[in-house]
């Protein structure tokens, strides 16, 4: 049932154009940086940006930090959101469970399949910009700084690019378990993705606000850019695991709802 | 086959399914009747585990359900409420993708079984096309395909025939016939009286949720004891039979009350009365189900 729900969304046009637009904005930025020469200064915009001018093999960091706040946290919820209630509503759903497929079986297939689109997308992601960045900005030295000012070897950079790639689809599993869990709630995608959207909004509006900082140790989006404390010397892994604590929470919490929820449901579509 | 013992569905309020007690046969070919709004889906829905009743049981090939799922659904092939299918994919991609969801059917005879489904169902030469260009009609025949893939003990089709032209329903009509001599049982649930009639050799009337009628069709239609006789000679007829006659119909035929048909014969040919017509009284399946069923199930009256 994993292959056939990983061969399903490997086989839908939309999913390779989601990958192909979340790719255009990280190029977009980097072919602006190169023509104009215009770096943000250190310290502002966004994550690694301003080191990319000097070392192009950084410019996979700084097209994560690009898409990370939005744009990959809503090809996630629409991917999740759609996994069920697109089921539901193209009536496909009623011939998979009596062909049958077991609710829990088809959920877990569901949850793999959007784990490997994320690990894809953002795979696809740091490629290109690898791509674009070294042939646009050089490598320069070989080598690069840290954030804190130490120099790091071609390999450590690579190395820790791989760690937060990792660290990165981890921080997208509470949304997809979120939307996941709203669609097994709705027959409609549509509402699925928006729904989980709106709880990251929430999640994010409420971090700039200082009211809320009792909540903000425990809100979905507090951690997410925190990979950028690999690339410090030594590594500051203080919030790197509170973020994947935080996550496994999300993914615990939603996805035993969503199970409840599906395992006990009438599917009348 | 299918059996089922007080089973019941109630969403709120309503009885959607009220303590219904079906029985259908091996070697049947059973014709589920309802109006619009009387059960008829959630009951499929239910015999299949896509709806939890609420109270009753339900034994599927002789194993409960839903507790058996696993063991009886890959013997039974069903088409519930129009087919569904992928749009971007070709039938036969679909077909493919859906045989491989299940548990059984092995993966080196998986080409050759959805080729003999499509090739049941007339959709052999189709191609390549996506499901989204699809005729209504040929995504009933590749639903039905769908339902046929493990060669099933058990068809349970809802509306089979929704979206065909009359010749494709013909050739649906044979393709289940010789299925059911193959030895498959078929529960077909349907509005359509005529599709029943034609096909079916036992059904169940449902009503607003009771099932209130649940016979052979043969039964249903045997003779009703009366001969009805078409003749020109109406008049004379009528003076001749006198107190046998029960009435005379709009088109001029007379019904008399006596099921002998041959006597009835003999006595009206010997009197000199010429004969057009005549036969044994039998009731369709439209009087039949008219008179188990109330008013139709969608309409609601203040």
């Amino acid at each position: 049932m994993i292959a056939v729900e990983l061969l399903k969304l490997l086989r839908r046009p939309r999913t390779w154009a989601t990958i192909l637009l979340l790719d255009a904005l990280p190029t977009l930025v980097a072919a602006l940086l190169a023509f104009t020469d215009l770096a943000p200064r250190p310290g502002e915009g966004p994550v690694f940006l301003s080191a990319v001018l000097n070392n192009g093999s950084l410019f996979p960091l700084a097209a994560l930090a690009i898409v990370l706040p939005l744009f990959l946290p809503i090809a996630v919820a629409v991917v999740a959101g759609e996994s069920i209630a697109g089921e539901a509503q193209a009536g496909t759903l009623r011939y998979l469970l009596v062909r049958p497929v077991g609710r829990t079986t088809l959920l877990v297939a569901k949850l793999i399949s959007v784990i490997v689109f994320v690990l894809i997308a953002v795979v696809v992601v740091a490629a290109t910009a690898y791509v674009v960045g070294v042939s646009l900005f050089g490598v320069g030295s070989f080598e690069a700084t840290t954030v804190s000012g130490t120099v790091l070897t071609p390999s450590q950079i690579f190395g820790r690019t791989l760690l937060a790639i990792g660290y990165v689809t981890l921080s997208m599993l509470g949304v997809a378990a979120i939307a996941l869990f709203l669609s097994t709630l709705s027959d409609s995608p549509l509402a699925a993705a928006l729904g989980a959207m709106a709880f990251l909004i929430a999640s994010s509006l409420l971090l700039t606000l200082d009211a809320a900082n009792v909540l903000a140790p425990y809100l979905p989006t507090r951690y997410w850019l925190s990979f950028v404390d690999l690339f410090r010397d030594p590594i500051r892994w203080r919030d790197i695991t509170r973020g994947i604590g935080l996550q496994a929470v999300y993914v615990g919490v939603f996805l035993t709802a969503a199970w409840a929820n599906f395992t006990s449901k009438d599917i009348t579509t | 086959m299918i059996v089922t013992h007080a089973l019941a569905k109630r969403y709120g309020q309503l009885h959607a399914v009220d303590g219904i007690d079906l029985d259908v046969r091996e070697g049947d070919i059973y014709g589920f009747l309802g109006a619009n709004g009387s059960g008829k889906t959630t009951t499929v829905r239910m015999l299949l585990g896509l709806v939890h009743a609420t109270s009753g049981e339900i034994e599927l090939l002789g194993q409960p359900m839903p507790s058996s799922a696993r063991t009886v659904l890959p013997q039974v092939g069903a088409l519930i409420e129009g087919p569904a299918a992928y749009g971007h994919l070709s039938g036969r991609a679909n077909l493919l993708l859906f045989d491989a969801a299940g548990r059984g059917g092995s993966r080196r005879t998986r080409r050759t079984r959805v080729g003999d489904a499509l090739e049941q169902v007339g959709l052999a030469g189709v191609g390549r096309r996506p499901v989204r260009n699809y005729s209504l009609g040929m995504r009933q025949r590749l639903g039905l395909a769908g339902a046929l893939l493990r060669a099933p003990r058990l068809l349970i089709l809802d509306e089979p025939t929704n979206g065909l032209d009359p010749q494709g329903i013909h050739e649906i009509r044979e393709l289940l016939q010789s299925l059911h001599a193959q030895g498959t049982t078929v529960f077909l649930s349907s509005h359509l009286l005529a599709e029943i009639e034609q096909l079916c050799t036992r059904v169940g009337v449902l009503d607003r949720g009771r099932l209130v009628l649940q016979e052979q069709l043969a039964d249903l239609q045997k003779p009703t004891g009366r001969t009805v006789v078409h003749t020109p000679d109406a008049e004379a007829a009528r003076v001749l039979i006198g107190e046998g006659l029960i009435e005379v119909l709009d088109d001029g035929a007379l019904v008399i009350a006596s099921g002998d048909a041959p006597a009835v014969n003999r006595a009206l040919v010997e009197a000199g009365i010429r004969v057009q017509e005549l036969a044994p009284q039998r009731r369709s399946l439209e009087q039949v189900v008219l008179e188990a069923a109330g008013s139709s199930g969608d309409r609601s009256v203040r």
